[in-house]
């Protein structure tokens, strides 16, 4: 196989490599079930992270697997594949089945889960923050160096006091937590420059007297060497980072949303110009990583991953009515005693 | 003859200090996070000392930014700490009103027990300390109507310390409400060793049988006061404090009803959906035909807030005459 040497890839091995590709086309491919099920009627809800592919997909390959605490937001497919969350969890999940994480409760996206190391979120906006302070917190006391948290949030979380009071709290503490930006542009109908008088989101960074910095959220390998360095300073000791990767939401914010409404079909049209799944795509077979016809052996085995995925949490059992009762206190509870 | 426990005598606000002190004492995994709990060791000087004998990482002077200080502490909770989050003065929670609603709350549920927030949220609420608009408010009914929450209101010494101990070990989020007026007003007796007192039980203060008396905090003391005086009165009447509000006493509740056949519920909170409201719908649908009298609420009136200058004080508080003088009004009736 010929190599190409133009080509920085940050000390990622061919096999790190193809498993973003392989991350990326997953997240599309995931996202795109979750459209025809709401199509077919099946499932009430779906949402999408595309044009986010490449920063979840390169910031997932830096997180440490049982040993890093993720903090997601509710647009973070990508990171929750790239740290071990399978298919079939993401359609038990699309199902609100009973095996889901959240019991059938929580819209898709909200993950929970232990063994991952993955914390429960809400859909409130940066409501999560304070969380990864805490659990950052808690690292640092315990003195368990070596490992770090890692939190995201959109660019219209930085409007939230939470985001501040997160980021300001940490800062003070030097706590071991990388904050993550996936700057869409885009806060449901909301553009960035109606959240903040600033392009640069990364720049608040100092106010804070913490490192920040911009990185292509387009390029995959550029996004994990940017958080790769954020999470080894804080797993070193070296506090938290902002880190701010600009990409772009290519599709509405929901199913129940129109983006229509608030931006022209040009402005979208031209923005896939850059879609970074067909881009990395090149940038491997170019690089001679991988061929054209493995790339498409990858998209016809992910395919059928997400077939058997889908027929396998289809047939499972919803949650019981009975089980809008529990898990409300440790122990059986009833206001009045 | 039986040997007394040793035991001290404490004010509420030592018996909050010396419960604090023992946990942290105790439990590697407790912490204390809130605005001046540290160098300045509380505005009550709850926490005075604990910064240099447990060390600036367990007692944390925050930035002033109450979501936070409640969302960081969930966040560790959530992480294997037990922290006890300090609100200075409970007027100042309704920032964190969404971390402890949205967030503490609905953790064990939204992720089906794969993770849990074990952690206190202490505050100072009540008025008669001339604390004006905003450091003066009772905010229990706020949050009673919060499923995952659990609230507690103790307003003696030895309670403090059993329903603190009990709040710390709690699986759960368990609010703390310290009515500030009985920090140093209220005075006992606490046992030295280790003991719980577990949530949703009531402590009837005085036996009596013309009338049912609920109440907590600063009022459960008054309401005592008045029955007490009643008694030379002829007049019997029984007090309840609740202790706790959610989960809340509904057997001493009844028991007591059954036995009075009037009930008078009395909270400086204001009656309008306070805790009074629910009590009394409650006892309208499981016990309206022990009723021999309308069921009454003596509480704070509906205005925003008591006022800093004293005739707005006082106009707001319940005074002990008052209780007095509905109580024999009922007993009468």
């Amino acid at each position: 196989m010929t190599r190409r040497t133009d080509f920085d890839r940050h000390g990622l091995s061919d096999e790190q490599l193809r498993s973003i590709l392989r991350n990326m086309l997953m997240q599309r491919g995931l996202e795109n079930r979750g459209f025809q099920l709401n199509r077919q009627g099946k499932i009430p809800f779906a949402s999408a992270s595309e044009g986010h592919e490449a920063v979840q997909a390169g910031a997932a390959m830096a997180f440490e697997r049982g040993k890093d605490i993720l903090v997601p937001y509710y647009r973070d497919l990508g990171l929750a594949l790239g740290i071990g969350l399978t298919p079939y969890e993401v359609l038990l999940s699309l199902f609100a089945r009973a095996a889901d994480h959240s019991g059938g409760r929580q819209f898709l996206h909200h993950y929970a889960s232990r063994r991952l190391g993955v914390q429960t979120i809400s859909s409130v906006i940066a409501a999560q923050l304070p969380h990864a302070v805490g659990a950052a917190y808690a690292l640092k006391l315990r003195g368990e160096s070596g490992r770090a948290v890692l939190t995201t949030f959109g660019d219209g979380a930085t409007s939230e006091g939470e985001w501040h009071e997160s980021i300001n709290f940490a800062a003070v503490h030097q706590l071991p937590i990388v904050f993550l930006c996936e700057n869409n542009e885009w806060a449901i109908s909301t553009p960035q420059r109606m959240q903040m008088a600033i392009k640069d989101i990364y720049r608040k960074a100092e106010g804070y007297g913490i490192p920040g910095a911009g990185v292509d959220g387009f390029d995959p390998i550029a996004c994990y060497a940017a958080a790769r360095d954020a999470l080894n300073r804080a797993r070193d000791g070296g506090g938290p980072t902002l880190l701010e990767a600009k990409c772009y939401r290519f599709l509405a914010h929901s199913t129940d949303d129109d983006d229509s409404a608030y931006r022209s079909r040009e402005e979208v049209a031209e923005r896939r110009k850059d879609d970074p799944v067909p881009k990395f795509e090149r940038v491997l077979v170019g690089a001679g990583v991988m061929t054209p016809s493995a790339v498409e052996e990858m998209r016809t085995s992910i395919l059928a991953e997400i077939n058997d995925a889908t027929d396998r949490a289809e047939t499972m059992p919803y949650p019981r009515s009975d089980d809008l009762y529990a898990q409300v206190y440790g122990a059986s509870y009833n206001p009045w005693q | 003859m039986a040997i007394a426990a040793p035991s001290k005598v404490m004010t509420n606000v030592e018996a909050v200090r010396a419960t604090l002190y023992d946990a942290l004492k105790r439990d590697d995994r407790v912490l204390i996070l809130g605005e001046d709990v540290g160098n300045r060791g509380n505005v009550f000087l709850i926490t005075k000392g604990f910064i240099e004998e447990f060390g600036a990482e367990r007692v944390i002077d925050t930035p002033i930014a109450e979501a936070s200080i409640v969302g960081v502490a969930v966040g560790m909770a959530m992480e294997g700490l037990r922290p006890i989050a300090e609100i200075q003065f409970a007027d100042f929670i309704y920032p964190a009103f969404n971390q402890i609603v949205g967030e503490a709350a609905k953790i064990r549920y939204r992720s089906n027990g794969e993770y849990t927030c074990p952690m206190v949220i202490r505050t100072p609420y009540g008025g008669g300390v001339r604390g004006a608009l905003s450091h003066s408010i009772s905010v229990e009914a706020l949050f009673y109507h919060v499923p995952g929450l659990k609230i507690v209101a103790p307003s003696t010494p030895r309670d403090i310390k059993g329903l603190l101990n009990t709040a710390i070990e709690d699986p759960d989020p368990v609010m703390f409400l310290e009515h500030k007026r009985t920090y140093r007003l209220i005075k006992d007796e606490v046992p030295d060793e280790y003991f719980t007192i577990p949530l949703g039980k009531a402590n009837v203060l005085k036996e009596g049988s013309a009338l049912t008396v609920v109440s907590y905090g600063l009022n459960a003391h008054q309401a005592l006061e008045a029955a007490q005086r009643l008694e030379g009165e002829g007049l019997s009447v029984e007090v309840i404090d609740l202790r706790s509000i959610r989960p809340m006493d509904r057997k001493a509740i009844l028991d007591s009803l059954r036995k009075t056949h009037k009930l008078l519920v009395i909270h400086e909170d204001n009656k309008f959906g306070g805790i009074g409201a629910e009590i009394s719908a409650m006892v309208a649908e499981e016990a309206l035909f022990e009723l021999d009298a309308p069921i009454r609420r003596l509480c704070g009136p509906d205005v925003p807030a008591m006022g800093y200058a004293l005739p707005l004080e006082e106009e707001f508080m319940i005074s002990t005459d008052r209780m007095a003088e509905v109580m024999r009004e009922m007993v009468k009736y």
